[in-house]
Parts: C-alpha cells; sequence; structure tokens
C-alpha cells in the first residue's frame, strides 16, 4: 500500500515552481492576488511524520463525519442489544443441554454472544461498503484518483475513524447491558485487555482488506451487489458470527478457523475469553490483514489502469 | 505548459444483444487530437454535447489514459505520473466535489493543506485571499451537504488553488451559477489568470464565459479539433452573425470537417 505513498522530499522539491527566487518585500494589498508566491511546498520535515499527520487527521474526520449519523449508531446499538438479549436466550437453552460445547461454558457463550453483537459495528459484519463501488459507478473515483495520495490508505484510515466511532457508540452500549442482565466474563489481566484492543484492531483492518476487495470489484463488474451478497454471507457464517467457529466438527471447525473471516469475530472474542494463545491470535491476525491489504493494494494497480472514469 | 500530440481515446462499450451474443462497439470519443497550451494563457475548450471534452480533460489530469498519442502538462506525462501532476495541477469538475460532504467547508480545506503539504502560514495567506477574493468568510463553518451549488463550487475552486498549481483545469465551472455569482466568478479567474500568471484551460458551455475571458478557443466536435483561433477569428468564421452564441452554433452544426483541412491556427 506505500507503493503510492510518494512523499519524500525529493519529490515535493520537484514539484515547486521554478520561477520562485524573488524575495523582495511583499506586501499583501487586500483584495489582490500576489505574483511569485514564496514557496507554498511545506519545509523539509520527516516524510514519515507528514504521512503520519495526514492519515491521522482522515481517520479523525471519519470519526467525525460518521457522528454526523449518531441517530442511526444510537438505532444500530439498541438493535444490537436487543438481538443480543435474545441470541443469549437461545445459547443458554442450548448450552445447558450441552455443557462444554465448543470448550465453551454457558457464561463463556453468553459472553461470546454480545462480543459478536459488540463486533457488528466496527467490523462491519453486516456488509458495508466503502462506498468506492458507487464512486466508481457516477465517476466520482475521478476526485479519489485526482488525490496526491495512496486511495487504499486513505480509506483504511478513514475506515478506522468510522470504526472507533461506531466502536464507542455501536458496542460500549450492547456489553453494559450484557453485563448487567447476564453478568459477562471479562478479562481479569491488565494484558489481555491490551492484547484484546490490538485484535480487535487487527480484525478490523481485515474487515476493511476484504470490504476494499469487494468494492474494488465494482471496476470490473459495474454492478458490485452479487459480489457485496456473497461476501456478506462468508463474513457471517465464517466469521463466527452466527455459531461459534468451535461448534463445527473436524476438518470443517480445522478450515473455518483458518480462513481470513475468522479474524473478525472468532479470533478476537476468544482472546477476549482467554481461550488461545495471544501470541498465535496476534500472529494470525496480522498475517490476514497483510495478505488482504496486499492484495487490495495489487489490485488498486490493476484499477487504475482498468477503470476507465464514468461520467462527463 | 500544456502539450497534447496526436492524441486519441476510444472506449469499447459491450452490449447485450440476445441471449448469448454480445455486440462490440468502439466509441472514438478524442481522435487525433493536438493542441498546446503556453505558460499564462487562458484558454477556452469548447464543443457540443458528448464532443469529448471531460473526456480530454480526464486525460489531461491522468485519471484517464490515452489510446493513443503523447500528453505533457507541466513537464510531466499525466498517466504516468498522476501523483506528482496533482501537485501542480489544480482541476475542477464542476458536477463533482472534492470537499466533504460531512465536514464544514474549513475542515476540507484543512485536509487539503495536509494532502498536498502546504505549509501552515502559506495555507493562511492562501485561504484568506481566496475567501476574500470569492466572498466565502461566513461559510468555512458551515456543512458542505448545506451549501448552495453556487457556494460549493466557490468552495471546489478555492480547494483546487489552495496549493497554489501552476495550471488550472475547468470543466464547466459556472454550471448552474446564478448572473451574480457567474461575474464573481468569472473576476475572479481572470484576475488569477492575469496577476498570479496561472494558465487556465476552461470547458463550458457559456459563452459570456468564453467572450470575457478566453485569449484563444480551441473548439472540438465528435472528438476532433475544428477550429483554433483568438475571439476575433472566431466570429470571423460567420461575420453576419452578430451573437458569438450564433456563430458556435454554426461550427457545431457544420460538424468537424476532416482532419487536415482545419482552420488556421491561433498564434
Ligand atoms: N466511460 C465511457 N464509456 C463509453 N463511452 C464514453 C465514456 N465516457 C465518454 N464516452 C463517450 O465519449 C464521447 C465524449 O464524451 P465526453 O464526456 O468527453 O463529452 P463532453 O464533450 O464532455 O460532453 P458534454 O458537453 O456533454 O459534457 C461521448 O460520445 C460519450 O458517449
Ligand atoms: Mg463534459
Amino acid at each position: 500500500m506505500s507503493a503510492e505513498l510518494r512523499y519524500p522530499a525529493k519529490a515535493t522539491s520537484r514539484g515547486r515552481p521554478r520561477n520562485q527566487v524573488a524575495h523582495g518585500p511583499r506586501s499583501r494589498h487586500d483584495g489582490t492576488l500576489v505574483r511569485n508566491p514564496p514557496c507554498a511546498v511545506a519545509p523539509a520535515r520527516a516524510p514519515g511524520e507528514a504521512v503520519f499527520q495526514l492519515y491521522a487527521r482522515i481517520a479523525w474526520y471519519g470519526f467525525r463525519r460518521y457522528s454526523a449519523y449518531r441517530a442511526a449508531a444510537l438505532a444500530g446499538a439498541f438493535t444490537n442489544t436487543v438481538f443480543g438479549i435474545l441470541r443469549a436466550y437461545v445459547l443458554i437453552a442450548l448450552w445447558q443441554a450441552r455443557p462444554g460445547l465448543a470448550g465453551y461454558d454457558v457464561a463463556d457463550a453468553v459472553t461470546f454472544c454480545f462480543l459478536t453483537q459488540a463486533f457488528i459495528g466496527p467490523m462491519q459484519l453486516f456488509g458495508g461498503g466503502l462506498g468506492m463501488a458507487e464512486r466508481i459507478r457516477s465517476g466520482d473515483a475521478a476526485i479519489d484518483l485526482l488525490r496526491p495520495a495512496s486511495l487504499q490508505g486513505w480509506l483504511l484510515a478513514d475506515d478506522l475513524g468510522r470504526a472507533l466511532y461506531l466502536f464507542l457508540l455501536r458496542s460500549i452500549p450492547p456489553t453494559i447491558v450484557g453485563a448487567l442482565l447476564f453478568g459477562l466474563v471479562f478479562p481479569s489481566s491488565a494484558a489481555t485487555w491490551a492484547a484484546f484492543a490490538v485484535s480487535m484492531l487487527l480484525g478490523i483492518v481485515v474487515s476493511f482488506g476484504l470490504r476494499y476487495l469487494v468494492d474494488l470489484s465494482a471496476c470490473w463488474i459495474l454492478d458490485d451487489r452479487g459480489t457485496a451478497q456473497v461476501s456478506l454471507v462468508l463474513s457471517l457464517f465464517f466469521s463466527g458470527m452466527v455459531v461459534p467457529l468451535n461448534i463445527m466438527p473436524g476438518w470443517l471447525g480445522t478450515a473455518t478457523n483458518a480462513l481470513p473471516w475468522a479474524a473478525m469475530v472468532q479470533v478476537p472474542a476468544d482472546v477476549f475469553l482467554g481461550k488461545i494463545t495471544v501470541t498465535d491470535a496476534l500472529t494470525f491476525q496480522a498475517g490476514w490483514a497483510a495478505v488482504t491489504l496486499a492484495l487490495g493494494a495489487v489490485i488498486t494497480r490493476a484499477a487504475r489502469r482498468k477503470v476507465v472514469i464514468q461520467g462527463g | 505548459m500544456i502539450d497534447v500530440q496526436e492524441v486519441g481515446r476510444t472506449f469499447t462499450i459491450r452490449r447485450r444483444t440476445g441471449l448469448l451474443r454480445r455486440e462490440r462497439r468502439v466509441v472514438h470519443a478524442v481522435q487525433n487530437l493536438s493542441f498546446t497550451v503556453r505558460a499564462g494563457e487562458f484558454v477556452g475548450y469548447l464543443g457540443p454535447n458528448g464532443a469529448g471534452k471531460s473526456t480530454t480533460i480526464k486525460m489531461l489530469t491522468g485519471i484517464l489514459a490515452p489510446s493513443s498519442g503523447r500528453i505533457q502538462v507541466a513537464g510531466l506525462d499525466p498517466a504516468r505520473r498522476r501523483t506528482a501532476l496533482a501537485r501542480r495541477i489544480g482541476v475542477v469538475f464542476g458536477q463533482r466535489t472534492t470537499l466533504w460532504w460531512d465536514l464544514p467547508l474549513r475542515d476540507s480545506f484543512e485536509l487539503i493543506r495536509h494532502l498536498y503539504k502546504v505549509d501552515r502560514v502559506a495555507f493562511r495567506r492562501r485561504l484568506d485571499e481566496l475567501t476574500e477574493l470569492l466572498t466565502l468568510g461566513e461559510f468555512l463553518r458551515t456543512p458542505v451537504r448545506q451549501l448552495s451549488l453556487g457556494q460549493r463550487m466557490r468552495g471546489d475552486i478555492t480547494a483546487a488553488l489552495l496549493h497554489d498549481p501552476r495550471v488550472l483545469v475547468l470543466d464547466e465551472p459556472t454550471i448552474g451559477l446564478d448572473v451574480v455569482s457567474k461575474a464573481a466568478m468569472r473576476g475572479f479567474l481572470r484576475k488569477l489568470n492575469a496577476e498570479r500568471g496561472t494558465t487556465v484551460l476552461l470547458t463550458t458551455h457559456d459563452m459570456g464565459d468564453i467572450e470575457k475571458l478566453c485569449d484563444r478557443v480551441m473548439l472540438i466536435d465528435n472528438g476532433r479539433l475544428a477550429f483554433e483561433g483568438g475571439i476575433d477569428d472566431l466570429r470571423a468564421t460567420a461575420p453576419e452573425e452578430t451573437s458569438i452564441e450564433d456563430v458556435v452554433a454554426r461550427l457545431y452544426a457544420r460538424g468537424a470537417p476532416a482532419a487536415g483541412q482545419r482552420q488556421a491556427r491561433g498564434q
């Protein structure tokens, strides 16, 4: 993804207009444009720092952009909570009939249920593209391609901002309600909390990586609804959202646990419940994050060559 | 500043004509197009709907690669050096916006400052200038979705100029503006070109823009250059017509002359 980032000082100094030597008095009379403006390019700064500032700002704006739709987020929180309660009763019945299923006891199962509800918003488990497909169809992608920044990095930063906002509004309320009604199992050590935070972040990145691929498919198939639907079904079943993956017997369980969707629900939930070695969990997630992002970067390049900006 | 040599761009349209049969049709949006725009010029780019203006502009900005020919803008090949070029040119597509819909105008500008690495002091000064000239000051805190079309367009022009580009490419920037806003926009563009020396290429369907602003006009029809010259040369193609609209209407109606019998080139 860094292939598109050409920020080193060399690139900026090349972008500097040549005719800017004048250093004479340059009074600014109001309402008049000043000829021979001073160099508008920022002085040399560590390129990494500037890049970080840019993406941090994009993430912050993503956060604020979503906060314009607070009512929708609260409605989502409400739905997630109600469904969490319903599912909890079903799971309690199931685990009372089959104690120890999937290596969870009843309290673990109920906690797992509320964790999956909490993941829905930040990980966009019910689909929810990045808007790129729509922008490709409408031709607004022209604007995105005009910007001197990596499209993928841009959207990732924006998506992290979105995820943070939805975490606050849609993850915390169901968890609190679940804890009050059923008494959830919480990690006992600060280290587990920290590992869970990292695990959740990686889960969001994997979710982004997958959704980015679905969105970019619009470059080849103008209508991405088909790919979006397939992706939705895959993410619901293979993430562990519907039932814990460990419930599945034999090779099916092994296979689903190795697929990228597991990084979005099953693995972070197991980190929270302390059912998995932290290093294994984080390595697994980081691996899929790297793979999906790298694939996205390769496909972005192909898309750049391929995509025809629609509309005039 | 802009150099276009024998550029062509085709689109292949695939259409389903039967259950299994598919038809391929090739559209020549731009054919064998050559022109140059020198530094500091203000050039109007005219043509009837579907002539290939927007396609040309997409190629000049690097978001669409030409099928054939060679393009140089501000010393760069747009399709190959899109990112580097973005720092040297400003682009406004009248029907689209670069601004962030849900954020106050000011925040979009701030993000553009980071994106183009404009130094804080230079940015402040430039933003003050532009907001004053385009009377945008009172809208800086308004979310973009609450702006009117004309206000948003002024915001977009500001966004395109914050990094002080040497070339400004405008695709129908006066579309949908009222007479007052249009006059303000023209005044601003003229000033920008005259005082700051910014090269401007402008497409428009408004002949007032052409008459009031452009040193030179290029007219494209069916993807080919049909006329190139000053406003007076343009009038001279139909001396019996009084309004510039009628002159251009005649040129449009006549269609593109075959390559080779092009009108005298300006300058
Ligand atoms: N993505 C595309 N796929 C297929 N054909 C296209 C595409 N984009 C443009 N064309 C065709 O190329 C031609 C030129 O289109 P273009 O948008 O450049 O016209 P224009 O001069 O900007 O017209 P207008 O004044 O209406 O904006 C048209 O015939 C159009 O149908
Ligand atoms: Mg057009």
